[in-house]
């Protein structure tokens, strides 16, 4: 069960991960929105080490205006639910 | 990497690499070098462009294209190159423009866009187009109107993106191939108009 929906905004988790991780840093404590949920994918942090564990992964949108500070152009990338926390 | 890499320090990790697979018995020189072979005897950007091209001249391709990008491409006869991952094919308009990135690495549609060329896989590209992608499309000789949005899409999950870009103003009587001749490589990631 999808925990985000399209329209939500979500915060991209800010930790810095011990291991490998498809969450750019660029990304990490910046706030963007869902456009949609994409597919149910292996969460890649858990399957280098062998565990596999599928779990929602969600298209999400941010502006470069919150990624940088400045710009008018978005950025669109793919995050799995892990990634994610809600916005308060 | 394009070109010559051999002596590079990659091509050593690479090599130790595929010598320990083999040796625990999951793979074979031959096997690996037919696999190679497969990608890149078929992997060419003309395979995207006709893509582009048959969207350009059928609506009702298009919109499945947009839809489902790993069906459309099979429809043309390229749905072994697709496997493996979700190919998302994202639509250029008048207000819109689409480019790609893989800032992990340098993902990338192989089959439907060719051997990735060597800019797309260095740090200047990958690290600045997310972040003043105007300012790239212009280096590339690529000058957007002020009013067009950028929309850049970092293929950083199972994604791989390819852009469909706008049609020529004078596409009346062009067939086809004539429209497939128009469309590059860097049109397909977004680093040229079509």
């Amino acid at each position: 069960m999808a925990r985000f929906a399209a329209g939500d905004r979500v915060r991209a988790r800010s930790a810095d991960h011990d291991g490998h991780t498809r969450l750019p840093r660029y990304v990490r404590g910046h706030v963007g929105e869902v456009v949609e949920v994409r597919a149910t994918w292996s969460l890649p942090d858990d399957a280098v080490r062998g565990i596999s564990r599928a779990e929602p992964v969600y298209t999400v949108r941010f502006g470069a205006a919150e990624l940088w500070g400045s710009g008018q152009h978005s950025v669109v990338l793919d995050l799995w639910e892990s990634y994610l926390e809600e916005t308060l | 990497m394009s070109g010559g890499h051999a002596e590079l320090p990659v091509a050593a990790r690479v090599r130790a690499f595929e010598e320990r697979v083999i040796a625990a018995g999951l793979t074979s020189d031959a096997e690996l070098e037919e696999i190679l072979a497969g990608v890149y005897a078929s992997a060419s950007p003309v395979n995207g462009a006709r893509m582009v091209a048959r969207a350009w001249t059928d609506r009702a391709y298009r919109d499945r294209l947009l839809a489902d990008g790993n069906a459309a491409a099979a429809e043309l006869g390229f749905a072994a190159g697709t496997r493996g991952y979700l190919l998302k094919v994202v639509e250029n308009t008048a207000g819109v423009h689409n480019v790609i990135v893989c800032t992990l690495c340098s993902c990338y549609p192989t089959s439907l866009l060719g051997p990735s060329p060597t800019w797309y896989k260095s740090f200047a590209y990958r690290s600045r187009v997310v972040r003043e992608p105007r300012a790239v499309l212009g280096e590339f000789g690529f000058e957007l109107p002020e009013d067009t949005h950028i929309r850049v899409w970092d293929a950083n999950s199972e994604t791989r993106y390819l852009v469909l870009p706008l049609p020529p103003g004078s596409a009346d009587g062009l067939d086809e191939d004539a429209l497939a001749s128009l469309v590059s490589r860097n049109g397909l990631i977004g680093t040229a108009v079509r």
